[in-house]
C-alpha cells in the first residue's frame, strides 16, 4: 500500500516537536508491523506448517507405489514437463490456499482483537497515529504474507527438487529430465507475479472489507463480514435469478483474475514466463475499481479505530 | 500555561449525559485527585483529555486539542487507563522494544532500572505475571517516559495494600517533580490523601467540589459532639452529621476552629469522610460545598 502517504503528516509535526522528539516517521510504522508479527504468530507458523505437510506428502508419494518418475521417459515431451511440474504446482497451490486462509482470519481479527483484550488503551497511549497503525495492519495481507509465502514456497520447492533428485539417483535413473523440464527460475517468477496480482491486488477489496468490519463489529467479526455478502447474493438470486455478486466476491477471494492477467490459461504451466503480462493486468478496469473500493474501506477502518474504544 | 484547561466540557452518550458542562483548570506541577462514585463521569473526562473520545465545549491539554492532535499529544502525555491493558500475549522484552521504537522520549535504561527492582523477568509474557506485577511493569514503562502529564485511571484497582503503597511511593519518589502534572482517579481515597495537591469531586457529570489540599486542610473540621451539646453544635449548621458508637460526628465547612473546640475534640476529616458528606446529600445540589 502507499506508505508515503503516512509519512507526510508525521514529518510536519516532527519539526515543531522539541529536541529528543526527532524520530523518523517510518519508525512507528516499522515497530507497528513488528508488533503485528509478535501478536499474530500464525502469520508465519501456518505457512511453515503447510509447507512441512506438503513436503511430507511429497515424500510419501515418491516412496509410494504410484510414483510416476520412472515411467516419465515413455511420455511425450509435452506431457513429460506437465507431469514433472504437477507436484510442484500442487504444493504451491497448498501454500496459496494457506495464505488466503491466514489473510482472512488475520483481517477479521485485526482491529477486533485489540478492542476485545482492551490493549487498544495501551496502544493509544503511545504517539502512534491510527493511520500508522492501520497501514501496519494492512501491510500484513498486502506485503508481509505474499513475500513470506513466496519465500517459504521456493524453499519448499527447492527441498522437493533435492528429494526428487535423490530418489531418481538412488534408483539409478538420470536427473536430466527433471532439471531440464522444470524451469525453476521461471516457475518462481510466475509464483511471485501470481501472488502479488491474483492473491494481493485482485482480492484487495475483500481483505479491506474484512479489516473494516473487524474495526466495527463488537463480536464475531467474520460472521458480520460474511452476512451482508450472503444476504445480497441471496436477494439477487431471488429477484433476478442471477449470481453475479456471489461470483464476483468468490472470484476475488480465490484470486481468479480476468484472463488479461495471464495469457492462455489453458496452457499452464507450459512456459511460465509467457504468463507474466503485467500490462494486461494493470489495464483491467476491474483491478482499479477494486483498489478504489479497497482504499475507501481502509479509510473507513482508520476512522473507526479513532472512534472505537475497548469492547 | 495551564496543563489542562476545559470550558463547558460536555459529553453525552445516546440519552445519558456523562459530562454536563465542566469547567476545569489544572496548573503544571499539581497532583489532582478526581474522586466520584461509579458512573460520575470521571473516566469520560479523562478519555476526553486523552483524545480517546470526541466532546463538545472547549478543551486544551498542553495547548493542544486532544481529539484532533492525539498522536502529537501522546509524546507529552502518558496514561494508565485501567489495570491490565497491557497485551497479554506480549513479552516484557517486546514491550520495551516497542515503546523504545515508537516513543521519542522513552529512556530504556531507566525502565530496565525500575524493572530490576522487581521480580519481573524480561522473557516473561504479560499473561504469566500477577496483577500486581503487570501494574509494576506498566508503571516502569510510563515512568521511563519523560512526559509532562500523567493520567491514571484507577491504577491500583484490585491490588493488595503493599502494591498500592509501593505504586504511589515510586510515583512520588522516582517520578514526580514540579514540571510534571498527575491526574488520578481512584476509589481508594485513603491511599492518595497524602499524595494529592488538589482535590476534585465529580458527580452526575458535574464538579461538586474543587479545592487544593491546603484549602481542604484549613477549611473542613470534624467534631465529635456528646448528646447534651448536640443542639448547640447543630446551630452552627454542620454540612453533615453521622453517628459513631452513640456519639455524633459533625462535619463543618468554613467554621472557626476555636468555636468548634467548645463542643469536643476537633480534627481534620479524611477525604472519604468529606466524600460521604458531599455525595450523601444529593451531591448534585450540595451548593454549600460547590463554591
Amino acid at each position: 500500500m502507499n506508505t508515503q502517504s503516512d509519512a507526510a503528516p508525521e514529518s510536519s509535526f516532527n519539526s515543531q516537536a522539541i529536541a529528543p522528539a526527532a524520530m523518523s516517521a517510518t519508525r512507528p510504522l516499522y515497530w507497528s508491523v513488528r508488533r503485528e508479527l509478535w501478536e499474530n504468530r500464525s502469520i508465519f507458523i501456518a505457512p511453515l506448517a503447510a509447507a512441512g505437510a506438503a513436503l511430507f506428502g511429497f515424500l510419501i508419494s515418491m516412496i509410494g507405489p504410484r510414483h510416476r518418475i520412472g515411467g516419465l521417459s515413455a511420455l511425450h515431451p509435452a506431457h513429460q514437463s506437465e507431469s514433472v511440474a504437477l507436484p510442484y504446482d500442487i504444493a504451491a497451490g497448498v501454500m496459496m490456499a494457506t495464505m488466503i486462509l491466514v489473510t482472512v482470519f488475520y483481517c477479521a481479527d485485526a482491529l477486533y482483537g485489540e478492542r476485545r483484550d482492551r490493549s487498544i488503551l495501551f496502544w493509544k497511549s503511545l504517539p502512534v497515529s491510527d493511520l500508522t497503525t492501520m497501514l501496519a495492519k494492512a501491510s500484513i495481507p498486502f506485503v508481509v504474507l505474499p513475500l513470506l509465502t513466496f519465500a517459504i514456497t521456493i524453499a519448499m520447492q527447492f527441498i522437493m527438487l533435492l528429494l526428487n533428485s535423490a530418489v531418481l539417483l538412488a534408483s539409478g535413473m538420470s536427473v536430466a529430465t527433471l532439471w531440464t523440464q522444470l524451469s525453476v527460475i521461471q516457475m518462481w517468477l510466475l509464483l511471485l507475479y501470481h501472488l502479488f496480482t491474483a492473491h494481493t491486488l485482485w482480492p484487495a477489496p475483500v481483505y479491506c472489507w474484512l479489516l473494516m468490519v473487524s474495526g466495527w463489529s463488537r463480536r464475531a467479526a467474520l460472521l458480520w463480514a460474511a452476512l451482508p455478502i450472503v444476504v445480497i447474493a441471496g436477494v439477487e438470486k431471488l429477484i433476478f435469478q442471477t449470481s453475479h455478486f456471489a461470483v464476483l466476491v468468490g472470484t476475488r477471494l480465490i484470486g481468479d483474475t480476468p484472463s488479461a492477467a495471464f495469457t492462455a490459461p489453458g496452457t499452464f504451466p507450459m512456459d511460465p514466463a509467457t504468463h507474466i503480462t503485467p500490462g494486461g493486468f494493470l489495464s483491467t478496469p476491474g483491478l482499479w475499481i477494486g483498489l478504489v473500493i479497497a482504499a475507501s474501506f481502509l479509510a473507513a477502518a482508520v476512522r473507526l479505530r479513532r472512534y472505537q474504544g475497548p469492547i | 500555561m495551564a496543563c489542562i484547561e476545559a470550558r463547558g466540557l460536555r459529553k453525552a452518550f445516546d440519552k445519558t449525559i456523562a459530562l454536563d458542562g465542566i469547567d476545569l483548570r489544572v496548573e503544571e506541577g499539581r497532583i489532582l485527585g478526581l474522586i466520584g462514585p461509579n458512573g460520575a463521569g470521571k473516566t469520560t473526562a479523562l478519555n476526553a483529555i486523552l483524545g480517546l473520545i470526541p466532546y463538545q465545549g472547549e478543551l486544551r491539554v498542553l495547548g493542544r486539542d486532544p481529539w484532533t492532535e492525539r498522536e502529537q499529544l501522546m509524546r507529552d502525555v502518558c496514561f494508565i487507563a485501567d489495570v491490565a491493558v497491557l497485551p497479554r500475549w506480549a513479552r516484557v522484552s517486546q514491550l520495551l522494544d516497542y515503546v523504545a521504537g515508537v516513543h521519542p522520549r522513552f529512556d530504556r535504561a531507566k525502565a530496565e532500572g525500575f524493572l530490576a527492582k522487581t521480580d519481573i523477568r524480561r522473557a516473561s509474557k504479560v499473561r504469566e505475571l500477577s496483577k500486581g506485577m503487570v501494574t509494576q511493569l506498566h508503571l516502569a514503562l510510563v515512568m521511563a517516559i519523560d512526559a509532562r502529564l500523567l493520567v491514571l485511571d484507577e491504577p491500583t484497582l484490585g491490588l493488595d495494600i503493599l502494591y498500592r503503597k509501593q505504586f504511589y511511593d515510586s510515583l512520588l519518589n522516582d517520578y514526580f517533580d514540579r514540571n510534571r502534572t498527575i491526574v488520578v482517579t481512584t476509589h481508594q481515597v485513603e491511599d492518595v490523601q497524602h499524595v494529592l495537591t488538589d482535590l476534585m469531586f465529580i458527580n452526575h457529570g458535574r464538579i461538586v467540589l474543587s479545592c487544593s489540599m491546603e484549602e481542604f486542610e484549613s477549611r473542613y473540621w470534624e467534631v465529635m459532639v456528646s448528646p447534651e451539646r448536640l443542639a448547640a453544635a447543630r446551630a452552627l449548621k454542620p454540612m453533615h452529621e453521622r453517628q459513631v458508637l452513640g456519639r455524633s460526628i459533625l462535619l463543618f465547612d468554613h467554621t472557626d476552629r476555636q468555636q468548634l473546640a467548645a463542643f469536643g475534640e476537633v480534627r481534620a476529616p479524611s477525604i472519604s469522610d468529606l466524600f460521604v458528606a458531599v455525595m450523601g446529600d444529593h451531591a448534585g445540589t450540595a451548593k454549600g460545598v460547590a463554591q
